[in-house]
This record gives structure tokens, sequence and C-alpha cells, in this order.
């Protein structure tokens, strides 16, 4: 039998909450993290919706010495892996420095200090930009910081898969746990809300340039016209389950199954990934479809890509065979932030037997989705599937369950 | 003629190009204390010299800089230059 892997810990940054507990029960009211961007004026942009933190002061969290080198998307990182490790007890020192790893995963990086650094460059020369520039726009800085900051020498690295990333980095925890690592500290946040990160986001042509925050991000509405993108996610610590259980870690579930798939390319006559995704994932932890109590949907709100969702959906669970939700509707499209935070939210909904409700979305019928809308629903969840895609073709999809009624595992 | 380049201007740039860490105090005698102990590596190190050199107008040699351990060494090759700058302009002039 496999070594189960278990998520001790949780660090949540959200725009419609900072830490877990304000997260949650801002999730539960149907609390909107989306408004008109206030980190630059986007007026003359197409899209003008994100949704973003407010009253993060990184001063507050983090030592005077990390500032100068760090993005914004790292200090959230660093200060939602300091909650997530003391959320899961674990102490500097408590284990030994290699027995702990980083895997994270980054959609673009530090884009804001970048940006600042090209600014530099253009307008004053190369001397004046940042030494840090080296590293602190790069993809793998989070997992690099982190390290850093804790000491953690085990097996480490990042994936880049867009959205799709953010399951991707807790499949590859799960294997380093599984090869020997006794914890790793996984999930994702990414963040660039600054022009720069605007123009190349926009380039893809998907975001919403609806003005109203209620009428913008619709996945699964007659109405959808693209998504509105945010910033943040969630810092998960994952450990081999029966040493979490010696040490008497509190267990918010176990990451029970994992699957992915990459698109064919256009014009090919095969059709989407995202169901064999599932498929995979199902097989992986050894549940059938009826097991499932809950789907976190990936939402795009694009036609398109939502019909591929709910058809996936409906062939496997039947028509509206299981609930589903998509939270994100409150935050916007954290990219590969986005799927950490939607597995942390399964575990809460696991551990207090509610379904957060998706907002402002109403399903079109022929999609035949049980969509949780308007209110929490109140059910038994003990398994729950979260499904994540990324630009350019790749689904991901990974199953959590309780950990608590496995204790043949 | 430039004045010497002294122990607190190089405080002032290295907080301003790289914070100061947790329990060190720069306002002790620190001009023999190995940067790393101060908490400073080598990309730091690098940011520091980068600042110097714009506010000095002078250009440090990165090999040399990346040797250079200590405060009294580093205003020491800070200094240097500065010096034999000096010399060139009163040469030209």
């Amino acid at each position: 039998m496999s070594t189960s892997v278990v998520v001790t810990g949780l660090g949540i940054a959200s725009p419609n909450g900072l830490g877990t507990k304000e997260y949650w029960s801002a999730t539960l009211e149907g609390k909107n993290g989306i408004g008109r961007i206030t980190r630059f004026d986007p007026t003359g942009y197409p899209s003008q919706l994100a949704g973003e933190i407010d009253g993060f002061e990184a001063g507050k969290h983090l030592p005077q010495r990390l500032l100068p080198q760090t993005d914004r998307m790292t200090r959230l990182a660093l200060v939602a892996t300091d909650w997530a490790l003391e959320d899961a007890g674990v102490k500097p020192g408590s284990f030994a420095d290699f027995d702990m790893g980083v895997v994270t995963a980054s959609s673009s990086g530090g884009f804001e200090f970048g940006q600042r650094e090209l600014q530099r460059l253009w307008s004053l020369g190369s001397q004046h930009v940042s030494a840090y520039q080296s590293f602190a726009w790069f993809y793998a800085v989070n997992s690099g910081q982190i390290s850093i900051r804790n000491g953690m020498k085990g097996p480490s690295g990042v994936v880049v898969s867009d959205q799709a990333g953010g399951l991707d980095a807790l499949a590859q925890a799960r294997r380093q746990i599984r090869k020997g690592t006794p914890l790793i500290v996984s999930g994702s946040i990414d963040a660039s809300i600054c022009t720069w990160g605007w123009v190349a986001q926009g380039a893809s042509g998907r975001l919403s340039t609806r003005t109203d925050p209620s009428r913008a991000y619709l996945p699964f509405d007659a109405d959808a016209s693209g998504f509105v993108p945010g910033e943040g996610g969630a810092i998960l610590i994952l450990e081999n389950g029966s040493a979490a259980r010696q040490r008497g870690a509190k267990i918010y579930g176990e990451i029970a199954g994992y699957g992915a798939t990459i698109d064919p390319k256009p014009g090919s006559s095969r059709g989407p990934g995202l169901r064999k995704a599932i498929e995979l994932a199902l097989a992986d932890a050894g549940v059938g479809a009826r097991d499932i109590d809950v789907v976190f949907a990936d939402g795009a709100a694009i036609p398109e890509l939502d019909r591929i969702e709910s058809e996936a959906l409906a062939e496997i669970f039947g028509p509206r065979g299981v609930p589903v939700t998509a939270p994100k509707t409150m935050t916007g499209r954290l990219y590969s932030g986005a799927a950490p935070l939607d597995v942390a939210t399964a575990l809460l909904a696991i551990q207090e037997g509610v379904i957060p409700p998706t907002v402002h979305t109403a399903a079109i019928s022929d999609y035949q989705l049980d969509l949780v809308t308007g209110a929490p629903r109140r059910a038994k969840v003990r398994t729950a599937l979260v499904l994540a895609r990324g630009y350019r073709g790749f689904n991901s999809a990974l199953i959590v369950r309780d950990f608590r009624e496995s204790s043949n595992n | 003629m430039t004045k010497e380049f002294t122990l607190e201007d190089l405080k002032r740039v290295l907080l301003a190009s790289a914070g100061a860490a947790e329990g060190v105090d720069l306002d002790s005698n620190i001009l023999d204390i190995d940067f790393a102990d101060l908490g400073y590596e080598s990309v730091a190190l690098l940011e520091t010299g980068r600042q110097i050199e714009l506010e000095c107008r002078v250009s440090l040699d990165d090999g040399a800089l990346a040797q250079v351990r200590t405060p009294r060494a580093l205003l020491s090759l800070v200094n240097g230059h500065r010096n034999a700058a000096n010399a060139q302009l009163r040469e030209a002039s």
C-alpha cells in the first residue's frame, strides 16, 4: 500500500479574506472580493476589475531584510507559509533540514518587481537595475525564499503549468513524500496585478471586460464572457500520514488521487482531455464517481470551456449527479493560486460539512449541473474533486478525502 | 575633490539596498565583522556595491567586490578607487 499523504496546515491569502478564518467565513457569506482595480488606474485598459487582497502590510509580518528583495507574490507566499506551519504545529527545528522540502507552482513570477526594474533599465540605464532582479521575478523564487526562510533543504522545485500548476505542485509534493521526505510545503500564491502584468494577462483574450463586479465573472452562465483575474492562493503543509498521526497533528484530509492530461492540438479529431484527467484521479484514489460528494469546478467562464467542463461532469457523474461549486466567483481566477485555494476550501468543507456557494452565476440548464448557488449547502462531505485547467491545454484533477475515517491507511 | 566614503555612508547604503537582519546592531562596532555574520550574502553585497557605484561615481571591480569580507575592507576598496579617480582628475587639470 502506498504511503498516505495528508494536509496538516493551511495558509490562505485571498481577495475576500486574509487568513483561513476570515476567508472561510467570507466564503460562506458569499462575500465578493472582486472590484475595480486600485493598485493602478485601470482607465484605458479593456479590463478594469480584479480580485485584490486588501490590508496586507508585508512589513508587519516579515523581517525588514526580506523586503528589498521580494515581489508582492513572494511576500504573500512567505506569510501564508508562516501561517500554514503554525497551523500544522511545526516549529523550526522540529524536523531535520533535509526532511522538509518546498514544491510550489507559479504562473507568471514576480511581475511587479520585474516591471519596476525594466522601467529603471530603460529610463536610467543598466547600472540602476537591482541585483535582486536576478531572482526576485523568477518562477522558482517562492520555493527558494520559503526554503531559505525556514531552513528546508529537502527535495524542492516549482511547477509551471498555469492554473493547473496549483494541483500539479501538490501531486509533485505527494510524490516526494512517498519517496521518503516527511514534510513538504506546497500550494501556490500568484500576484501580478500591475500594468505590465495586466497587459500580459489581457493578451490571452480571456479576460472579462465588464465593469459591474457582480456581472463580470459568470462561469456556466448564459452571460459568461471571460474571467476576472485575482491575486493570492493557499500554502498547504503536506506530511506522511502515519508520521503525522504519530506526532498527533491535526489532519485536514488526505491527498487521495490525482490525474493530469494535455488537450490535443486545435483541429485534432481527439476530444478534450478533462474527462480523462478526472477518470485518472478517480482510479488513482480507488474511488468511483458515486463516492465524490462535491466538485470544485475550474469555471473558466469561456463558453466553449464551460461546455467542455459541464459535459465531462455530466458524463462521469450523470446529469445533475453531483453538487458542483466555484467559490472562485468571489475571488476571481488566481492562476496557479486558484486550485490550492480550492483544495483548502474542499478540506474545510469536509471538516465543517458544508459546501460553499457559487455566486452571481445561474448555470445554463443544458449543462445539467447541480450548481450550489445562492447560499452554502449543508452536506456530508467525505471526498471532494478539485479541477484546474491551464492556458493551452493543461488539465489536472485532484481528490481530497477525509482521513479521520480511513484508519486502515 | 570628493570626500571620503565613511562607515556611516556604508550603513545607510546597506540599509537601503538590503535592509538589516534581525538581531544585528549596525551601530555596534561592525568594522571587522564578516558580512556573512552581519546577514549580508553575496547578492546583498552585489546590490550594495551597485548602489555605492551610483552614489560615488566609481566603478568597482566585481571580482574585487566578491573578495571583500568586512565593512573595513569594503571602505578601503571604495576609497582606494576614489583616491585613484581623484589623482587622475588632478593630473588631468
